[in-house]
């Protein structure tokens, strides 16, 4: 029987065992959306759902046990005319971006060189490399650092050999956040990786083209490695700082969750936990959260605007 | 004043494995040599190591009577233009043609003047502010080569530059480059592994085959003059047929026909014809063997038959203009005897 005589001359009982749109489209879409499910709950549940939440919270004073009061815009107010603490978490943060990101990244470009020069064992001192990037944010390796940096720690026993009594680098103001800067440095791994990827994609003609022309290794650097490989530094700048910015678990472990001494090492991130878990002041939390977040999203925003002037793109 | 460059038991090597072999080779001032062989001939690794960028593992590279195995690409007085043109995708057509002179440090009129010379020979004046990105094959060929005469070298070199092109654009450019060769005068070394480039583009041809010079020559010279079954074969188009050949006291059979060839054809194995020599008119040559025909190409201006001898051999002739042959009748084809070439067993000419 074709369609045709079907919709035509078929008796209306049969028209209405036909299945409706709403029905084809379910039973043919529906195995993908259970296939979906786990992940839509979890999008759902557990990202877009804390997220609209805590952009509410935001706007009032919750501490877990009451419901949460309508405060308005207070929390953003007393946030950046009433709070010390928040600029000084906004200060070490800011300072551990603008040091340890550049730092790491030129590392890692450093490195990356090296290994592109075709050595011998290659995939094994990738791996090496690679290493400190897995284990860097751990809790393990922050501990480790910890006792690396204290007052008899690794440091201060090879300065001893110089007759050189170091300080407690980590209970010390002035140098604590650089041990962080030094522990973010130090997991160079991911952006080398994505360096090495770079430099091996620029043509090695351009380079022998350029030697003809009279140029020498840092002139082919300087006029071809770097231009080339701006899309590279570009995403891994972008990357490692919101990373930076997001940073936590190193400050938390070295400061035993204080942020101090003096708040020289209360990143914001862990001055949002403090709030948060520490005195219970979700809607305050949520506040600076939300600050972050517009910190983080105006910084990628500028970078996209201003990579037009300076990132090359081949095609 | 052109410039001369010799080559003297010039040897390659990748630790054990040598690929260049003890190369011979003189090239006048001036001249337009061709590097011409299969893939994996040593051809552009010979380039490369004249270009200074492939170190020279034995013998001696001679420029102008200097030995400049040791000399830095840079100061050989060389410039090249890749297969692949290599031009700096971040630069503009002006900065490309300028790096080499910037990175000289010269004056920024000379830099200017120098520049736009360049871009007035090759016509790519209107282009100097483009991004390669932005120019199709045959513009960024022009800046290739516009980038290789901004530096006035001593000797231009050419590593297959023709071969990303498409073919009409490839008989343009091979045109240009033959005339900027008349205008310049300059020393020039070009690779190609196509044998049509070769001949009409060089001055002097060097047939390579795995890292030893086959033959080297003019371009007619190897023509009418291969020294061996490898030249006879690789150059001309179409390729020269080869059918083994019976030498008995008198003379030589082919196919069970005996050549009357005026000359001795002592230890011959191979004969060689080839396709244009071959006619199917009697009175135009000796016999050269019945043939049975297989398939007929009409290209209008000739006629190309493929057809095969009684005892199973290929024969290709190329007729001129439009000839009636047909398809699966016997054939009796002609050849004049001057145009016979003949091989020893080790495929050398006789």
């Amino acid at each position: 029987m074709t369609a045709r005589s079907l919709e035509s001359g078929a008796p209306a009982r049969e028209r209405a065992a036909s299945p409706s749109l709403w029905s084809r489209i379910w039973q043919n879409h529906a195995p993908g959306y259970l296939f979906l499910l786990p992940w839509l709950i979890g999008f759902f549940g557990l990202t877009i759902g804390p997220i609209v939440t805590s952009f509410y919270l935001s706007f009032t004073d919750f501490d877990l046990l009451t419901s949460p009061d309508w405060v308005g815009a207070n929390n953003y107010v007393r946030m950046f005319t009433a709070d010390p603490k928040f600029w000084a978490s906004m200060r070490v943060t800011v300072i551990f971006v603008i040091f340890s990101v550049p730092l790491k990244l030129a590392f890692a470009l450093a490195v990356a060189l090296l290994l592109n020069r075709g050595m011998r064992g290659l995939p094994l001192y990738r791996a090496l490399f690679y290493l400190p990037s897995l284990l860097g944010a751990s809790v393990a390796i922050a501990i480790l650092w910890r006792q690396i940096f204290a007052r008899d720690g690794l440091v201060n026993d090879f300065l001893s050999v110089f007759g050189i009594a170091g300080p407690s680098w980590i209970s010390n103001p002035q140098y604590s956040l650089w041990t962080i800067i030094i522990l973010a440095v130090w997991q160079f791994g991911s952006p080398m990786i994505i360096f090495l990827a770079g430099l091996r994609q620029i043509p090695q003609d351009m380079y022998e083209a350029a030697s003809l022309d009279g140029a020498g290794k840092w002139r082919q650097f300087i006029k071809i490695t770097l231009p080339l490989l701006t899309p590279v530094v570009f995403f891994n700048a972008i990357i490692q700082t919101i990373e930076a910015f997001k940073s936590f678990t190193p400050a938390f472990i070295i400061s035993g969750g204080t942020g101090n001494p003096i708040n020289s090492t209360l990143f914001y991130t862990l001055y949002l936990y403090q709030e948060a878990f520490g005195f219970f002041r979700m809607g305050y939390a949520s506040a600076l959260a939300w600050v972050l977040l517009a910190l983080v999203g105006m910084f990628t925003a500028f970078s996209f605007l201003t990579s037009k002037y300076w990132v090359h793109y081949d095609e | 004043m052109a410039t001369s460059i010799q080559l003297r038991q010039l040897v390659k090597a990748y630790g054990d494995m040598e690929v260049i072999h003890n190369i011979d080779l003189d090239i006048d001032p001036g001249e337009f040599t061709v590097f011409v062989g299969p893939s994996g001939c040593g051809k552009s690794t010979l380039l490369r190591m004249i270009a200074g960028l492939e170190p020279i593992s034995g013998g001696d590279l001679v420029i102008d009577g200097q030995r400049m195995n040791d000399v830095p690409a840079a100061r050989r007085g060389i410039a090249m233009v890749f297969q692949s043109y290599a031009l700096y995708p971040h630069m503009n057509v002006y900065q490309n043609l300028a790096f080499g002179l910037e990175t000289a440090k010269a004056p920024k009129a000379e830099i200017q003047q120098r520049v736009q010379r360049a871009a007035d020979i090759l016509q790519i004046v209107p282009l100097l502010q483009r991004k390669p990105k932005q120019l199709s094959g045959g513009q960024r060929q022009r800046v290739a080569i516009g980038r290789a005469i901004v530096r006035e070298p001593k000797i231009f070199l050419f590593d297959e530059p023709l071969s990303n092109l498409d073919a009409e654009l490839r008989v343009q450019m091979r045109v240009e480059i033959a005339k900027l060769h008349n205008d310049l005068g300059n020393t020039m070394i070009y690779v190609t592994h196509d044998q049509v480039e070769a001949m009409t583009m060089a001055d002097k041809i060097v047939v390579l085959r795995l890292g030893v010079i086959e033959q080297a020559g003019a371009p007619l010279e190897l023509y009418n003059n291969p020294k061996n079954l490898f030249v006879a074969g690789f150059i001309g188009s179409p390729k020269m047929n080869f059918l083994t050949a019976t030498a008995d006291g008198s003379g030589i059979s082919v196919a069970g026909n005996a050549l009357a060839l005026p000359r001795s054809a002592a230890g011959t194995a191979t004969l060689g014809a080839r396709p244009e020599h071959i006619t199917l008119q009697p009175g135009t040559g000796i016999k050269l063997a019945d043939v049975r025909v297989d398939l007929v190409e009409n290209l209008g201006g000739q006629t190309v038959v493929y057809a095969t001898t009684a005892n199973g051999q290929p024969v290709n002739i190329v007729l001129e203009g439009q000839r009636p042959v047909e398809l699966g009748s016997t054939v009796t084809a002609y050849i004049d005897p001057a145009r016979v070439h003949l091989f020893n067993a080790d495929g050398n000419a006789l």
